[in-house]
C-alpha cells in the first residue's frame, strides 16, 4: 500500500496550539513506553508479540508502534472497560487464558509454539479462533470467536490507534486543543492538516507535509 | 496529577472545583452527616445534576452524591480517547441475553456531571405522540405526562443551556427559536444533507449543547471532534459546567468520589439516609429524601441492593419492575467510502439529523421511530467498529482504516420495545466497596430488528444517493440507557409516579432515564433534562401544600 500521507507527522504539532499540556504529558508517556513486557511472562508475552504482528502488520520502512507493550500495560493497570460478556471471565484472565490456549492449540497442530510457527501458519490459526473452530481444553469454556473479537483484536487494535504513528498513517489530524479546527467543507484543508498524495503528485504532497505543523 | 481528581476528592472544606477556571475553586456549603437534609440525590448527571440546582434554588437543603471525579477540563481534559477513559464508568458488569450491550465508553459516565461530560450534545424533543404511544400509535405504554407541558419544560432547558440550533425546526409542533445560532456543517453532515435532499425527505441542523457564540466563561466550540472524549475547552453545555455550579451557588454540597452502597429504610417503612463510601470509610448521611439519579444500571442496582426485611426484594419494587424494561437505543450505522476527502474529525460528530421516521406513519414496517445523523468517530472507535461488526484485522484491516478521511456514514438513534426480560440483575460478583455488580441482560424483539433492517435499507439509499462507493452496514449496536424504574399512573404497573415519586416509600423518588416508559427515536438527555425540571416545580408545589 503506497503511503497516502507521505512525511506527514502529527508530533510535529506538538508544541502548536494544537497540543495542550494536558494531552503533551499523556502523549509523552505513551511514547517513552520500553518495549518489553510489566504483566505477561516471557513466553505469553512471545505469543502476543506475533499475535501483534498479525493483527496489524506494520510497515518495515518505520519505527514499529509497540503494540504489544501498550497492551500489556493495560493488563498491568488493569484497565477495563466497563463490561463483559457474562462467557468471558475477567480482562487480564482472558488473556491469561486464551494465549496459553493460543499456544496449546499450535503444539498440538504444529508441534510448536504459536511464535515460532510461519506467518501464515499464525493467520490460519488466528482466523480459526474467529471462526471458533478452536477446541483444545485450555479454552476452559471461554468461546474462542469472542475472545477474538472482544478482547484479543479489540485491544490489539485499540493500543495500534492510540500510537501518533498510526495517526500519522491514516491522516488523523490528531489532538487538537485549543486551536481546533477552521475549514469544515469537502476537500477543505487546514493547513495544520495532512496533505493527501494524489496519484503522480507524491512528492508534492511529501514536501507539503513537511511544513504541516 | 493528570488524574489526581480520581484518588482524593475536591468537594470537601467549604469549597468546591471551579470547572470553568483553570486551577478555580468556588465555595460550597457542607453538612453534616448528622444533619438531616431535605434531599439527598444520588448521582449528578442530567437528572441528579439538574434536579439539584433546581430544588436549592427553590431554598431546599440539598446534597448531590457522585462516585465519580469532579474534573476541571481546561487542565485535565487531553485530545486523547485512551487518557480520556477516565470519565467513563469501568467498574465491572456482565452483560448477557441475545445481543449483550457494550457499556462504558458507550453510554455510562463516573464524573460530577454524569454522563453529560462525554455525550455528544445531541438535544432532541421527544414527538408529542410518543408520550401517549399506547393510546395514539397502538404500541409500548402511555406515559403519566402530558407533552404541552413537557414542551414548556423543553424550552426552559434549551434556553439554560444556550442550545445552538436551526432557526426552524422541520418535524413537530412549532417551537420557540434555539438560542443560539446553528453550527457550521462538516463535509459529513453535508452528505447526510445532499442525501435527504435527493430522497426527498427534510433534514436540517442538529440541535447541539454546545455554544456556538461566547456564554459567560465558555468559548464558541473551536470542532476540535473530541467530543465523546469530554470537551476541553468547556464549549460544551455538560451538566458540570452548567447545573452544578448553578447548584452549588444555590447552596448545594456535592460530594465527589461518594459511592452509595445502601439507602436506609426505618420501621415505618420510609427513607432515612444514605449509606456511601468516602475516603475508605462507609459513612451514613441523613436525609429527608432520597433521590436516586444514578441512570438506569446503577439506579435499579442501588434499589436491589437496599433491600431490607421489610422490602426483601429492594425498594419501591411492590410491582417487581424495578430492573426490569430495561431499554436503549438501537444505533446501528451505514458507512461508504467517498471521492471526495470528508475528514470527519472535525466538529462535533452529528451535525446533521433527518427525523423523517420519526415522524411518518406511513411505509413502515415496524413500530416507533428513529432519527438518522451523520458522523465522525475517532480512530480507535472506527477500528474497532471494523473488529468488532466485520471481524476484520490484517491487511484488510489497513486498507480500510487507510479510508478514514473520504468515509461517510450515518447512525441511528432508534425506538426499542420495553421488554420485561429486558432486565437488571445482581450478579454474585462484588465490585471494589464490596458491593453485588450489576449483570445487565438485554435482547432485541422482532420489531427492534425491523425497524432497524429499515433504517439500514433507507441510509444505504441515501449513501447511494450521494455517490458512495463500498457501503456497508453495522450489524449490531447500541446507544443510552433508560427503563428500568418506569414511570405511570398505576402502581401495578410501574414504580413511580408522574412525579418521579415512587408508589411505594413517599420520601424516596427517582429522577433519571430510568424512569422513561418508552424511549423514542431520539437522545434521551434533553427529556432526562426537562423531567428534573418538572420534578423540581412538582416538589415545590407539593412542599407548599405541605405534601412532602
Amino acid at each position: 500500500m503506497p503511503e497516502r500521507y507521505p512525511a506527514y507527522d502529527v508530533l510535529r504539532k506538538r508544541d502548536t496550539l494544537s497540543w495542550n499540556a494536558v494531552t503533551r504529558a499523556v502523549i509523552d508517556a505513551r511514547l517513552a513506553i520500553t518495549n518489553s513486557p510489566k504483566f505477561f511472562d516471557l513466553q505469553e508475552w512471545q505469543t502476543l508479540t506475533s499475535v501483534c504482528d498479525r493483527i496489524v502488520p506494520q510497515p518495515k520502512t518505520r519505527a514499529a508502534v509497540p503494540i504489544a507493550a501498550l497492551v500489556d500495560r493495560k493488563m498491568a493497570d488493569d484497565h477495563r472497560e466497563g463490561y463483559r460478556v457474562a462467557v468471558l471471565p475477567r480482562m487480564q484472565e482472558a488473556w491469561r487464558r486464551g494465549l496459553a490456549a493460543l499456544d496449546a492449540e499450535s503444539v498440538a497442530k504444529h508441534g510448536r509454539r504459536f511464535h515460532f510457527l510461519p506467518s501464515s501458519q499464525q493467520d490460519e490459526l488466528l482466523k480459526a479462533m474467529q471462526d471458533a473452530k478452536l477446541g483444545s481444553p485450555e479454552w476452559d469454556g471461554m468461546p474462542p470467536d469472542t475472545f477474538f473479537s472482544q478482547r484479543l483484536a479489540h485491544d490489539i487494535v485499540a493500543a495500534y490507534y492510540s500510537h501518533p504513528t498510526a495517526w500519522s498513517e491514516i491522516g488523523f489530524g490528531g489532538p487538537a486543543s485549543p486551536r481546533g479546527y477552521v475549514r469544515m467543507y469537502f476537500n477543505r484543508r487546514d493547513p495544520w492538516e495532512a496533505v493527501e498524495a494524489k496519484p503522480g503528485e507524491e512528492d508534492k504532497a511529501r514536501r507539503a507535509n513537511e511544513h504541516v505543523g | 496529577m493528570l488524574d489526581d481528581a480520581l484518588h482524593a476528592p475536591r468537594g470537601k472544606d467549604g469549597r468546591a472545583p471551579d470547572p470553568l477556571r483553570v486551577a478555580g475553586w468556588m465555595p460550597m456549603r457542607r453538612f453534616r452527616d448528622d444533619e438531616e437534609v431535605d434531599f439527598a440525590i444520588v448521582g449528578t448527571g442530567a437528572g441528579g445534576g439538574t434536579l439539584a440546582a433546581r430544588l436549592s434554588e427553590a431554598g431546599f437543603s440539598v446534597i448531590g452524591f457522585d462516585a465519580g471525579a469532579w474534573w476541571r477540563p481546561l487542565e485535565e481534559f487531553a485530545s486523547d480517547e485512551t487518557h480520556q477513559a477516565k470519565l467513563y464508568w469501568t467498574d465491572e458488569r456482565i452483560c448477557d441475553g441475545d445481543n449483550p450491550l457494550q457499556l462504558g465508553s458507550n453510554n455510562s459516565g463516573k464524573s460530577v456531571g454524569g454522563s453529560t461530560v462525554h455525550f455528544a450534545m445531541v438535544s432532541l424533543r421527544f414527538r408529542p405522540e410518543w408520550f401517549k404511544s399506547r393510546s395514539v400509535l397502538g404500541y409500548g405504554v402511555d406515559w403519566p405526562l402530558d407533552w404541552r407541558e413537557m414542551w414548556n419544560y423543553y424550552t426552559e432547558v434549551e434556553q439554560a443551556l444556550k442550545m445552538a440550533g436551526p432557526l426552524t425546526y422541520p418535524w413537530g409542533p412549532p417551537r420557540p427559536r434555539y438560542p443560539y445560532r446553528a453550527h457550521e456543517i462538516n463535509a459529513a453532515g453535508w452528505t447526510l444533507a445532499q442525501a435527504c435532499e435527493a430522497l426527498g425527505v427534510e433534514w436540517t441542523e442538529t440541535p447541539l449543547a454546545t455554544v456556538s457564540a461566547p456564554r459567560g466563561q465558555s468559548h464558541p466550540c473551536i470542532y476540535r471532534g473530541f467530543c465523546v472524549a469530554g470537551c476541553s475547552t468547556n464549549a460544551k453545555q455538560s451538566a458540570l459546567i452548567t447545573w452544578i455550579p448553578r447548584a452549588v451557588k444555590a447552596g448545594t454540597e456535592i460530594r465527589d468520589l461518594a459511592m452509595i452502597g445502601r439507602i436506609e429504610t426505618n420501621d415505618a417503612g420510609r427513607v432515612t439516609g444514605v449509606h456511601y463510601q468516602r475516603e475508605g470509610q462507609w459513612r451514613f448521611q441523613r436525609a429527608r429524601n432520597v433521590v436516586v439519579a444514578g441512570y438506569a444500571i446503577e439506579t435499579p442496582r442501588l434499589l436491589l441492593n437496599s433491600a431490607s426485611s421489610r422490602y426483601p426484594d429492594g425498594l419501591a419494587n411492590s410491582s417487581g419492575l424495578v430492573g426490569r424494561n430495561l431499554m436503549v437505543q438501537t444505533n446501528q450505522g451505514v458507512y461508504g467510502t467517498m471521492e471526495d476527502e470528508i475528514r470527519w474529525y472535525k466538529g462535533p460528530p452529528s451535525l446533521t439529523i433527518t427525523e423523517h421516521w420519526n415522524y411518518a406513519d406511513t411505509d413502515k414496517d415496524f413500530f416507533g421511530g428513529y432519527a438518522v445523523m451523520s458522523q465522525g468517530p475517532l480512530p480507535i472507535s472506527w477500528a474497532a467498529t471494523h473488529v468488532g461488526n466485520r471481524g476484520l484485522w490484517g491487511e484488510a484491516l489497513l486498507r480500510e482504516m487507510d479510508k478514514y478521511n473520504h468515509q461517510t456514514g450515518f447512525k441511528i438513534c432508534g425506538e426499542v420495545l420495553p421488554q420485561e426480560r429486558n432486565r437488571v440483575t445482581l450478579a454474585d460478583e462484588k465490585d471494589q466497596y464490596g458491593l453485588p455488580i450489576a449483570r445487565v441482560t438485554f435482547s432485541l424483539c422482532d420489531n427492534d430488528k425491523a425497524l432497524v433492517k429499515h433504517s439500514v435499507a433507507f441510509m444505504s439509499r441515501c449513501l447511494d444517493a450521494v455517490g458512495a462507493r463500498d457501503i456497508w452496514a453495522e450489524k449490531d449496536d447500541t446507544c443510552h440507557l433508560n427503563g428500568t424504574a418506569r414511570m405511570g399512573d398505576d402502581p401495578r404497573s410501574s414504580v413511580v409516579n408522574a412525579d418521579c415519586r415512587s408508589w411505594d416509600i413517599p420520601n424516596l423518588w427517582i429522577c433519571d432515564g430510568s424512569v422513561f416508559p418508552t424511549v423514542g427515536g431520539v437522545n434521551p438527555s434533553l427529556t432526562i433534562q426537562a423531567i428534573a425540571c418538572r420534578t423540581a416545580d412538582r416538589i415545590k408545589a407539593m412542599a407548599s401544600r405541605g405534601e412532602l
